[in-house]
């Protein structure tokens, strides 16, 4: 990840579109939807402690037409996988997704031999911007994500990096 | 009268500036209040305090996808966001904001907000029906039905306001309520009877469920209840369709504020009788909307048949009963005490 360029429209409006990025960085609406455990981080997230509103992202709206950010949090079983693609595909563009948690990005635990039944990471089916390592990923990872994301569209960084030491 | 050129378009420019200012900003003090009420911050990067919030939501919702699905009625889809704000902001040409601030007026002002809201209510049938969607249909029949019960409830109570004043004017309706706290209809001590000034707290608190229920709001918003009906007659809606009915929610909470302010709060008279100004207008009618907000964030969704039986078993027979004490004690004369 880091500071790539987003892939744009043809034609650019440089100083426009660095509005319309911070436009849009800044009120990242999620969608309502969670798949399993790490739903319940991403619903902590959004509560007092953690708080997602900070940022303008704690409008959760239950319909795709109204969300700009899909937060696939957890398990995508294979019988899961196409109502995850049609979700995906009613929202309207510019949409981003959101890869939460260790399943969201590769199966996580059910990556083995002879899985059956489990879709072996977001990213076959669907275009992921943000990968949050976890298992689950607490609170903090999904909104470091959210800002990562943030810098994706604009170019910047919100806050100065915490490096680990 | 001075029928100067420069009057109307003064009051459309200054209507419209308040209508777009209360639109946007009553969204962030919503999501503001709701943080603080849940022990959250609320916005709080986005500009100082996430005053820029709305800004930043408007440029992303304008420059979102203009997304018309399959099946939909293409007229009437686009037509509804457009029908949901008009009716509101042009209601605010009837309201008086002080004696001396009033586009126009009517004389039968409150008739026609109560018209216009209507064709507010219409807007969300259309856009149900036109989404071609089960659950934007359900909703709306739902929120039909609602309005319905609660127009009737609201409009008894207006009737024995407009016992009490004589007019239909809301100009004069406020007016008549001229001096302290003790001339507003609210709590008319100074009136003829002191049996008028206890029933009337009792009028207020129906009107002020009814206009929490008309406007859709919670725990009366069974139009949009997320757990079951998606986002209800807004489902289908994307980008800015969606963001005018949220402004067209916000601009009817704040004339259901005017009209209740105007109604029983002694429109734009001061509490203890010696001002009276636009200041204190608009203090009430933001103190009704914070209540709005609270309301909100603090009760939890009813159901739609609960919230049916308030409106036709309680509600309706206590106005009644009000309207036809108001008349008795309007006519006989030092009836009580």
């Amino acid at each position: 990840m880091g500071t790539e360029k987003v892939p744009s429209s043809i034609v650019q409006f440089a100083t426009l579109d660095k509005l319309l990025g911070l436009g849009r960085a800044n009120s990242l609406w999620p969608m309502t939807f969670g798949l399993a455990c790490c739903a319940i981080e991403m619903m902590a997230a959004g509560a007092g402690r953690f708080d997602l509103a900070r940022f303008g992202a704690e409008v959760f709206r239950p319909s795709p037409r109204q969300s700009d950010v899909m937060i696939v949090a957890g398990t995508i079983t294979k019988k899961m996988a196409p109502a995850v693609k049609t979700l995906y595909d009613q929202m309207p563009e510019p949409k981003w997704v959101i890869a939460m948690g260790n399943c969201a990005i590769s199966g996580g635990p059910f990556n083995f031999d002879k899985n059956y039944s489990v879709v072996e990471g977001a990213d076959q089916f669907l275009p992921v911007d943000v990968y949050i390592p976890g298992c689950p990923p607490r609170p903090e990872a999904l909104i470091e994500g959210i800002l990562t994301l943030e810098e994706k569209i604009t170019g910047k960084r919100r806050w100065p990096r915490v490096e680990p030491t | 009268m001075d029928t100067s050129i420069w009057e109307p378009i003064i009051y459309l420019v200054g209507i419209m500036a308040f209508a777009g200012l209360n639109a946007a900003y009553l969204g962030w003090c919503e999501r503001k209040g709701a943080g603080h009420i849940q022990r959250r911050i609320g916005p709080k990067e986005v500009g100082w305090f996430g005053l820029l919030q709305p800004l930043a939501d408007g440029i992303k919702l304008m420059s979102k996808q203009l997304l018309v699905p399959q099946g939909v009625d293409g007229i009437l889809f686009r037509a509804a966001p457009i029908l949901a704000m008009v009716p509101a902001i042009t209601s605010m040409v009837a309201i008086p904001f002080s004696e001396t601030i009033q586009a126009r007026s009517i004389d039968l002002s409150v008739l026609l907000i109560f018209a216009l809201a209507s064709i507010g209510m219409m807007a969300v049938l259309i856009g149900g029906w036109a989404s071609g969607n089960k659950y934007a249909i359900i909703s709306a029949t739902r929120s039909v039905s609602q309005n319905i019960a609660y127009e009737i409830p609201m409009l008894v109570t207006v009737i024995t306001i407009v016992m009490l004043s004589g007019s239909m004017n809301l100009e004069e309706i406020a007016m008549k309520q001229e001096g302290g706290f003790w001339n507003w209809n609210i709590f008319p001590v100074a009136g003829e009877s002191i049996a008028q000034a206890i029933i009337m707290p009792i009028s207020f608190i129906i009107f002020f469920i009814c206009s929490v229920a008309e406007t859709n709001r919670a725990p009366f918003d069974m139009a949009e209840a997320e757990s079951e009906l998606i986002a209800g007659f807004m489902t289908e809606y994307g980008s800015m369709g969606f963001g005018l009915f949220m402004m067209g929610e916000y601009l009817n909470i704040v004339v259901g504020a005017c009209l209740t302010t105007i109604l029983f709060l002694g429109g734009w008279y001061g509490p203890f009788g010696f001002t009276s100004s636009v200041f204190w207008f608009l203090l009430k009618i933001y103190i009704l909307i914070a209540t709005f907000i609270w309301i909100r964030w603090t009760f939890p969704r009813t159901q739609i048949y609960k919230l049916l039986n308030l409106s036709w078993k309680i509600l309706i027979p206590f106005s009644l009963a009000i309207l036809l004490l108001t008349a008795v004690f309007l006519k006989v004369e030092g009836f009580l005490i």
